[in-house]
């Protein structure tokens, strides 16, 4: 297994809320699923998964709901608000332009 | 940003905290659990498990940390935690934190009631009134002269037909007439509008109605008032039946026709209007008769609304252009005349415009007094963080940031500062009425200058709380980022005491006070001496031993004939008074508020230049009227019994008439055209003040009572007899020829003069009320550094006085250098004041800015203050006892 690449600053909200697009997640659930998804290359800094959810509950992208785990354990869910949805629309596109951008220059001998 | 969101949020982590905390604890406990069996499933021992993970969260603790702060909980906890510090640390030091905030309540108070003072009589001046901010005042200015002279009517009616940028123009003139109802007879004020007038200010009266578009016309035609709540309740007693009761206003029957609402003072600052008659009714309360219909005489005061959105200049610009057509049009009434605005503050008419230089100049000094109070405060903060520096090294050494520690201190500061707003608006409430009080009573009337405390008054005061908590916690924030913790943490928290840098930044704040206060102290004195020039300046009258008294027959019910029956009765008996030199009568008082009517006049043989119409202000006089009032003749004659009714026509004019329109020519025989009809001038009295000491000489002419169909009010005998003597005797004459007249009080032309000179007054008790506090605040913060001086340095007192020193070097040692520290302060403060004295401009007489007396008498005030302030330290310095000193460190 190589080593996971450290997350660039400020992408791994955009990648919380992504995960949280696909349905309600609790903060275990969401660092699981992005390594999985992104085949362990992405590992997330489990100190860093809590502040960012709380700030973004806090700014509104995001709200949590207390629930049932699939382990039968209380869990706080995290889901997407409408604004969030946006938000989120936003910034993937944003960061496709950045990634095709990046490529451009890269890929240029 | 979408604060449907934040705020629930927000307010559940500040009062559900401990929710919110169990919340935090638990999720992250879910995380823990699952990582764990993740752990123990990857086949790890339990133990192991439980370690790794919290290896892998990098903390419990600071993930949370770091979640609150997300949360911003922390932003907020930490404040209240600071400000609960705060309020602990005030409770600790009772001493210290009451002198704190007396300073503070002084400081800020003296603040928040002027600017209640501003607010209530410059800025909103009638507070029932709708939309007063969009309120202007409207005069006329001749030849382009600053002043704000009355309007015509009939000027007054064209600008409101042409002006299209003004949502209303109306009409509001002082009057005053005497009240008797029953057996009380009292002095009372009131307005003369026009017909719109309760419209226009948005005012309803709560019985009956307003006035009648038409009943601003005709000459006496429409005898109706509405009278104000209070007359309504003192006078008439609530009557629920007023409306439709009628009412003798100046000897007229007015019927009344409505009341207005509580609280509503009229529209004349300085002054509660008691009743409103329209303006019809005008040549019934105003000297010098019927003006509806004519352009030349002029006299109204009037204000307008300007329509939304319409700047001053736009509306002076249309208003300018409108004069201009008048001009054009009626050049005979009309020429270098021009219609001005001003702002309400400015209004040229009422007191609005005689308070606001004191006012000003009150804001200026309020504002150094709030300094001189921060200055005392931050030298008693001072003191107590260097008590404290091992608090902050500690907590610097424990990982506090720097700025966690001036958030703190800043706090403290503010915690302080919010309990002198406090004080300081409680303050301001009981004072904001007290402005009045400074103002005698004129003619038993007491004047009314409420202060208002509003919304923009709270919020100035709130900034000046803000700016002061700044002022505050800067200096000990300072402190701390200079400790140096390794010596810091060193030393025991004592030792450290009467560091060289501390001592230099509190004899600053000191040097600050003292030239501040001796700031004021010059200010006070300049506006002293000028008040004294004023009282004592030659009127060119007599001002002692004579004395003036009058009768409103008007408001009696005496007609023309039956007044000058009475009159010549009246003067008959006074004048046989034993004491009594010599006795006249006239319409007006110099002086007084009442001033001179003026009126176009024509002079034969003189060829006005073409920008002027020659308007002069004149008095109508009874005989003997210059000898009573000892004003000098220069040629000619005064008026005598026979310049009557069937005799030719004679006026009498002052030296600067004289002077202007019979340039070198003897103006005795010459002619004046006044109202249409020519007369004789037949004497030149010296020029004297006629309605303001400060006035400079102008033109003035007097036309003899009895030629002129009027009942003179004022009543003057020369006596060198007392008012207490004078007074009751007058009085007695009176009733012995009408029962039922009483005379208004008796005062001495003297008295008249300090009256009206009473802004200057307030100026100067104002400055010297706040210049002497100003004086003990700085004298307290003297006292306190010198005392703090002399505990510090008990051990070079002590190597002295061991090597010899007496108590009389020590003394001198400390007094000396107090005395310097003062002196360095005056320096400071006589080179600042040499700058700002000259603001005072306007309020001074005859006094130069840099007069050397006050700045002397400054000078010897601060020098007693500074001494009187070193003393105790001084001999408590020579109380040091030398073994003790010296075994202590």
């Amino acid at each position: 297994m190589a080593k996971p690449t450290d997350l660039v600053q400020g992408t791994l909200d955009l990648l919380i809320l992504k995960t949280l697009a696909l349905q309600p997640m609790h903060g275990w659930g969401i660092a699981q699923r992005i390594r999985q998804v992104s085949k362990e290359v992405l590992q997330v800094n489990q100190g860093a998964l809590y502040p960012a959810l709380h700030r973004l509950e806090q700014q509104g992208w995001i709200r949590a709901k207390w629930g049932e785990s699939e382990n039968n354990r209380r869990a706080k869910f995290y889901s997407l608000t409408p604004d969030g949805t946006k938000y989120l629309r936003q910034e993937q596109a944003q960061w496709k332009r950045l990634s095709l951008a990046i490529e451009l220059v890269l890929d240029t001998p | 940003m979408r604060w449907y969101y934040k705020l629930p949020l927000r307010l559940r982590s500040i009062f559900h905290k401990n929710q919110t905390e169990l919340d935090l604890s638990e999720e992250l406990q879910f995380h823990l659990q699952n990582q764990i069996d993740e752990y123990v499933a990857q086949g790890m021992n339990p133990k192991e498990a439980r370690h790794a993970a919290f290896r892998s969260l990098g903390g419990i603790e600071q993930a949370k940390e770091e979640c609150r702060d997300a949360r911003k909980v922390n932003l907020i906890d930490n404040f209240l935690q600071d400000v609960r510090f705060g309020l602990r640390i005030l409770r600790r030091s009772p001493g210290f934190s009451i002198l704190a905030i007396l300073c503070l309540t002084l400081g800020i108070g003296a603040n928040a009631a002027v600017f209640s003072w501003i607010e209530g009589i410059l800025f909103r001046p009638y507070p029932a009134v709708t939309h007063q901010d969009r309120l202007v005042a409207v005069g006329g200015t001749t030849r382009g002269e600053a002043g704000g002279n009355p309007l015509s009517w009939p000027d007054f009616l064209d600008l409101r037909r042409s002006s299209t940028l003004c949502e209303t123009l109306f009409v509001s003139k002082i009057t005053g007439t005497t009240l008797s109802i029953g057996e009380r007879a009292e002095r009372t004020v009131g307005s003369i509008v026009s017909a719109n007038y309760f419209d226009a200010i948005g005012v309803h009266p709560i019985l009956g109605r307003g006035f009648l578009p038409e009943e601003d016309t005709g000459q006496s035609a429409h005898p109706v008032a509405v009278i104000s709540y209070q007359l309504w309740q003192g006078r008439f007693k609530g009557d629920p039946q007023i409306v439709g009761k009628t009412q003798r206003l100046n000897g007229v029957v007015h019927t009344i026709v409505g009341v207005a609402p509580e609280g509503f003072f009229g529209t004349f600052v300085g002054w509660g209007i008691q009743f409103w008659v329209p303006a019809s009714m005008e040549d019934i309360f105003e000297s010098g008769g019927y003006k509806l219909e004519d352009r030349g005489a002029r006299w109204i005061e009037s204000y307008a609304r300007l329509k939304p959105g319409v700047t001053l200049q736009q509306a002076q610009q249309e208003v300018a252009a409108i004069s201009g057509r008048l001009a054009a049009e009626y050049p005979a009434t009309n020429r270098g005349r021009s219609i001005r605005l001003w702002p309400l503050w400015q209004t040229p008419f009422n007191n609005a415009g005689t308070l606001l230089p004191t006012l000003e100049i009150m804001l200026a000094v309020v504002v150094f007094v709030l300094l001189i109070a921060c200055a005392n405060v931050g030298n008693l903060l001072l003191v107590r963080s260097f008590a404290r520096r091992h608090e902050m090294s500690v907590r610097l050494a424990i990982g506090a940031s720097q700025a966690r520690l001036w958030k703190q201190l800043l706090t403290e500061g503010l915690v302080l500062s919010l309990f002198g707003a406090a004080g300081g608006l409680l303050l301001a409430h009981w004072c904001r009425h007290a402005l009045v009080l400074l103002f005698p009573a004129r003619g038993g009337v007491q004047m009314h200058l409420p202060g208002e405390i509003d919304w923009r008054v709270l919020a100035l005061s709130a900034a000046v709380c803000l700016l002061t908590t700044l002022l505050l916690g800067v200096a000990p924030a300072l402190q701390t980022s200079k400790i140096d913790l390794a010596t810091a943490l060193k030393m025991e928290s004592a030792a450290v005491v009467g560091g060289r840098g501390r001592a230099w930044v509190r004899s600053a704040l000191v040097l600050v006070q003292v030239s501040l206060s001796f700031i004021l102290l010059v200010g006070a004195g300049l506006l002293l001496q000028s008040l004294l020039r004023v009282r004592t300046t030659s009127p060119g009258f007599t001002t002692r031993g004579v004395q003036s008294t009058a009768l409103d027959l008007v408001s009696a019910g005496y007609d023309p004939v039956r007044a000058q029956t009475f009159q010549d009765a009246l003067l008959e008996r006074i004048r046989a008074l034993p004491g009594v030199e010599s006795v006249a009568v006239a319409r007006m008082t110099p002086l007084s508020y009442v001033s001179s009517s003026e009126t176009p006049i024509v002079v034969d043989g003189y060829q006005p230049p073409p920008e002027e119409s020659p308007v002069v202000e004149y008095n109508e006089v009874g005989p003997n009227y210059f000898v009573t009032l000892g004003i000098p003749l220069v040629e000619g004659r005064e008026f005598t019994r026979a310049d009557d009714e069937k005799a030719a026509l004679v006026a009498m004019v002052n030296e600067t008439m004289a002077n202007r329109y019979w340039k070198g020519r003897n103006a005795i025989g010459e002619r004046l055209q006044v109202k249409g009809r020519w007369m004789q001038v037949v004497g030149v009295a010296k020029d004297s003040k006629y309605s303001s000491v400060r006035e400079n000489p102008k033109p003035f002419f007097f036309l003899p009572l009895r030629q002129n169909n009027r009942r003179g009010s004022a009543l003057f005998v020369r006596t060198p007899l007392g008012q207490e003597v004078m007074g009751p005797a007058i009085a007695r004459e009176v009733r012995a020829l009408d029962a039922n007249l009483a005379p208004y009080e008796v005062i001495t032309l003297q008295e008249e003069l300090e009256r009206s000179t009473s802004p200057q007054m307030v100026a100067v008790t104002l400055v010297a009320i706040l210049g002497g506090l100003a004086l003990l605040l700085a004298a307290v913060g003297l006292y306190g550094v010198m005392s703090y001086a002399v505990s510090q340095s008990t051990r070079e007192l002590g190597l002295r006085m061991a090597l010899g020193a007496g108590a009389s070097n020590l003394l001198r040692l400390v007094l000396s250098r107090g005395l310097a520290l003062t002196g360095a302060g005056v320096l400071l403060g006589a080179a600042a004041a040499l700058l700002l004295t000259r603001l005072l401009g306007n309020l001074l007489y005859q006094v130069s800015p840099r007069d050397p007396l006050a700045f002397g008498s400054a000078f010897a005030v601060m020098t007693v203050a500074a001494l009187a302030a070193c003393f105790l330290p001084a001999w408590r310095a020579t109380r040091t006892d030398p073994m003790r000193a010296l075994r202590t460190e």
